[in-house]
């Protein structure tokens, strides 16, 4: 019974966080217009919750990664996602972000996914402001399944700590 | 345009320069490593030569280098041909005067295992960050420079990124996710 109640519950708190996603965003390079054009009134993100940047990491709960990441930049963006308080998600925005795009050489990051995980890939050079869209829309219904990078590690942890907790019983 | 630049130097210096080329008015001129400095502050100070206007240094990796034929393009190219044993690197910097409004492009040629010239920015502080990129991305060292370190890549890097035998696809990561270790 317990169960049942604090899933619900839990359903509850994921269905408010999927439209109050709060996003850092963390612009690089030139997919940021793109950007711009998406949470602009035109396109206007706000519509889907996640209207306010906040520029801070410890403050905000989405982090989207627009542009190229560079492997000087690694440490920082590493940082800035530890700084992020759980359950937090990540978008690589722009193909550069989700594979390094057309830089295959010495200082360019092949994704930011061998950093930070990231729950939705947007593909596009730069993508289309309906695929971002789109992308948000996927991660609001990963937000709602609980099945978000962040999410299955927070569970993860709980059913290691339930089972510590009953061996030491 | 005529050579003017190229024949005064020509005239002053004699075989300090080695070779010459002047394409579609470009004016190069390659030059002695020893008499590099004395030659970079007579085009300074010269009155007729007034060259005031750092515009960049860089430099040329001849490994590789084929010859590319341009047609009907007349050129008084004196420069040798790159045959894999001289000397691989070709550092460079352009020059333009504001008040004669010419320019001249001084070329150093320097082996592999000597990559060594002079500095230039006690002469021009404009190419103090330039010089910093050639020594990063070719590995070039200048003497006299006053704070010769690299400045796009971090200290961990090993290696010149931009030397055409750098493996294309290397990569020297600062950081990595903990639960990925052991993948690439």
């Amino acid at each position: 019974m317990l169960e049942l109640v604090t899933s619900k519950l839990e359903d509850a708190a994921n269905w408010g966080r999927k439209f109050s996603l709060f996003s850092y965003p963390f612009v690089t390079a030139c997919c940021g217009m793109e950007f711009m054009s998406v949470a602009a009134p035109k396109y206007d993100i706000a519509r889907f919750g996640a209207e306010f940047p906040r520029f801070s990491p410890r403050q905000s709960d989405l982090l989207m990664i627009v542009g190229t990441i560079t492997e000087k930049q690694g440490p920082a963006l590493r940082r800035v996602w530890e700084q992020m308080a759980e359950p937090k998600w990540v978008i690589a925005f722009g193909v550069c972000a989700s594979t390094g795009g057309f830089y295959q050489n010495y200082h360019a990051m092949p994704g930011a996914d061998q950093v930070v995980p990231v729950d939705v890939y947007i593909p596009g050079c730069p993508p289309r402001p309906e695929q971002v869209l789109d992308a948000l829309i996927l991660l609001q219904d990963r937000i709602q399944r609980k099945d978000g990078h962040s999410q299955l590690r927070l569970k993860r942890e709980k059913i290691v700590m339930r089972e510590r907790a009953a061996l030491e019983d | 345009m005529s050579k003017k630049v190229l024949d005064a130097l020509k005239a002053k210096f004699g075989d300090a320069i080695e070779a010459t080329d002047d394409q579609h008015g470009d004016e190069t001129a390659f030059v002695k490593r020893d008499k590099l400095r004395e030659i970079a502050t007579w085009l300074r100070d010269d009155k007729a030569m007034a060259f005031d206007a750092p515009v960049f240094a860089t430099c040329v990796d001849l490994l590789d280098w084929r010859p590319v034929s341009i047609p009907h393009t007349p050129s008084t190219n004196t420069r040798p041909e790159y045959d894999g044993a001289g000397p691989r690197f070709e550092v460079c910097w352009q020059l333009r005067s504001t008040t004669h409004r010419h320019r001249i492009r001084i070329k150093v040629r320097v082996t592999e295992a000597d990559p060594k010239v002079a500095s230039l920015t006690p002469l021009w502080i404009g190419f103090d960050w330039q010089e910093r990129e050639t020594f990063d991305m070719y590995g070039i060292r200048f003497d006299g420079h006053p704070d010769l370190r690299r400045i796009y890549l971090y200290d961990e890097f090993v290696g010149y990124p931009l030397r055409k035998d750098y493996p294309k696809e290397k990569r020297q990561p600062l950081v990595r996710r903990p639960d990925l270790v052991g993948d690439h």
